[in-house]
């Protein structure tokens, strides 16, 4: 067609550091953000968790360590759906997504970018929950349990991660938040996040353990202890949670693809 | 000489509402093209056709041969957007940074940040930029990758005279290295500065494709305005050569002409009072619609 030599293209390995980089740099210079995913968890454990953290449950594993599992399973999936989720949304709403378009930048490497910003965010809010679970609330857990828990605690974090994507691309600046409330605070409750499930009204009960949620605090509880399922049955029902979350995320982002650049 | 840009036989509706109606340009390696037009004739909707942001409905636009939405191509492209935004809380540095690793061979960050004037502001959060300055910093964001063709929709938009004076200087920089430059302006002194060629548009077609000079011959008119009793209506000037009229409040009224010295000599001859005499340049809406009336009429 034209006697045009096959441009080079930038690697897409730098790409990705340098775009997650950026993200990373200015995710942390917005307050708000880091606030809410590193106070939150820790002002929940201290007022549902430090009055009985000491004592036991009645299969042996301390409420403190079992509390410690649904913090961090709130904590970690609070940075995917609301970091994640209204961030993306916000970026939608500066048209930060139109200039990048027109750049060399593939869409794909933005995504990534965006994970590993969140699991970065992620790993940063659940070192802080953990050091404080560890001095105030004196839970005392061998070395390998502290590991398990954050790599099962990051990766376990897939669907929510589909979650968030799905918000991010479907709704404007405004909605997100709410929308990211709404689905996200009753699905915490009715997964016993806050409150262990069985002292929950009946329906909630019924319905608990159908959401991703409710796997991955058992993913947490395989670990520190007061597990209802095993790991495998956890693993089993967030992959095919994630199938489901990424197929949503993905026709919202097409969607919006067709929108505006169609 | 290898084409740079290319649109043949494009047309692009939304839904019903057909922004481009056919239009065939090629732009080579090293052109300076300025596309002016008024508002909604299409200017920014074909620069989204030639960077593939936007899909053409029928036809084909190619960058350098290849599909533009290609990364290849891409690759050798900057741009300057209308309605686009960066990271609020990211510096000036850290963007031009973060632009380069887009591109496989970018220029140094001082060379960009100089040629957008941006020495002084190279710590400071783009969110908190002025107008005129982060316009420059888009400029910068453009350049950056040391493309060979950069795009700019309406870079001047926002910036007051100097800082005008000194982008247009940054612009002409680049285009000295041999770059191709298309971009979209309002205003023809701008064109008329910076391009070899100017194509206009008008209703999403190309009615003019020539040099500045051609083109302002073309477009060259005088807008009269005087204020005179209330009395005075067009068919005052009914024989006169003049071709709008526009009777404003206060007595203001308003000719656009072709040769404002007989205008004017006729007016004086009818000895009605006029007052607050004005002779300016037509502006750019104006001369288009002197344009674009004569290229629809029948000659």
């Amino acid at each position: 067609m034209s006697t045009a030599a096959p441009a080079a293209t930038a690697s897409t390995l730098g790409m990705i550091g340098a775009q997650s980089r950026a993200m990373v740099i200015a995710y942390w210079r917005v307050p708000a953000f880091a606030i809410f995913s590193l106070v939150l968890p820790i002002m929940f454990f201290t007022f549902f968790g430090l009055p009985h953290a000491r004592e036991k449950l009645a299969n042996g594993t301390s409420v403190g360590a079992y509390l410690l599992g649904s913090f961090g399973a709130y904590a970690v999936s609070s940075v995917m759906v609301f970091n994640f989720g209204i961030g993306q949304a916000t970026a939608r709403a500066q048209k930060i997504d139109l200039l990048q378009r027109a750049t060399p930048l593939p869409p794909f490497v933005t995504i990534v970018a965006n994970v590993i910003n969140a699991l970065s965010f992620a790993l940063v809010s659940l070192l802080v929950l953990f050091a404080f679970v560890f001095v105030a609330g004196g839970v005392r857990l061998s070395a390998a349990t502290w590991v398990t828990l954050t790599v099962r605690l990051l990766f376990g974090a897939l669907p929510m991660i589909g979650l968030g994507m799905a918000i991010g691309y479907s709704s404007g600046v405004n909605a997100a938040p709410a929308l990211a409330n709404l689905i996200y605070l009753p699905m915490s409750f009715a997964s016993g996040l806050f409150i262990p499930l069985n002292q929950m009204p009946d329906f909630v009960q019924r319905i608990g353990p159908f959401l991703p949620t409710y796997h991955y605090g058992q993913l947490a509880w395989n670990t520190v202890g007061g597990a209802d399922e095993s790991v495998t049955r956890a693993v089993l029902w967030l992959a095919g949670w994630t199938l489901v979350l990424f197929a949503v995320a993905l026709r919202a982002y097409r969607l919006e693809a067709t929108r505006k650049f169609a | 000489m290898e084409q740079a840009v290319a649109l043949v036989g494009v047309h692009k509706s939304f839904g019903s509402v057909a922004a481009v109606r056919g239009v065939d340009l090629a732009i080579e390696r090293s052109e300076v093209v300025a596309i002016l037009g008024p508002n909604g004739a299409g200017k920014t909707t074909a620069i989204s056709l030639m960077l593939g942001l936007r899909r053409p409905t029928s036809g084909q636009a190619l960058l350098f041969g290849m599909e533009p939405a290609d990364r290849r191509a891409r690759s050798r492209c900057g741009v300057m957007l209308q309605e686009s935004g960066v990271s609020g809380s990211l510096r000036v540095g850290e963007l031009v940074d973060l632009f380069r690793a887009y591109y496989p061979r970018p220029m140094p960050a001082a060379r960009a940040i100089a040629m957008a004037g941006l020495q002084e502001q190279v710590r400071i959060q783009s969110s908190k930029l002025s107008g005129g300055q982060r316009q420059r910093l888009y400029f910068a964001l453009a350049v950056c990758g040391d493309p060979d063709v950069v795009f700019l929709d309406e870079p001047t938009v926002g910036m007051d005279v100097e800082a005008r004076r000194a982008f247009l200087a940054g612009i002409r920089d680049f285009a000295a290295a041999g770059k191709t430059i298309v971009l979209t302006t309002h205003y023809l002194e701008e064109a008329d500065e910076l391009a070899r060629r100017i194509v206009v548009f008008d209703r999403g077609l190309v009615i003019a494709d020539a040099t500045p000079a051609e083109i302002k011959s073309r477009v060259a008119g005088k807008r009269v305005s005087f204020e005179t009793d209330a009395a005075f209506t067009e068919s005052d000037v009914a024989g006169l050569p003049y071709s709008s009229f526009e009777a404003g409040g206060g007595g203001r009224v308003r000719i656009l002409t072709q040769d404002p010295e007989g205008l004017l000599a006729a007016l004086f001859r009818s000895g009605r009072p006029i007052r607050d005499l004005e002779v300016v340049g037509a502006d750019l809406e104006e001369a288009f619609l002197t344009l674009t009336s004569r290229e629809r009429a029948p000659a």
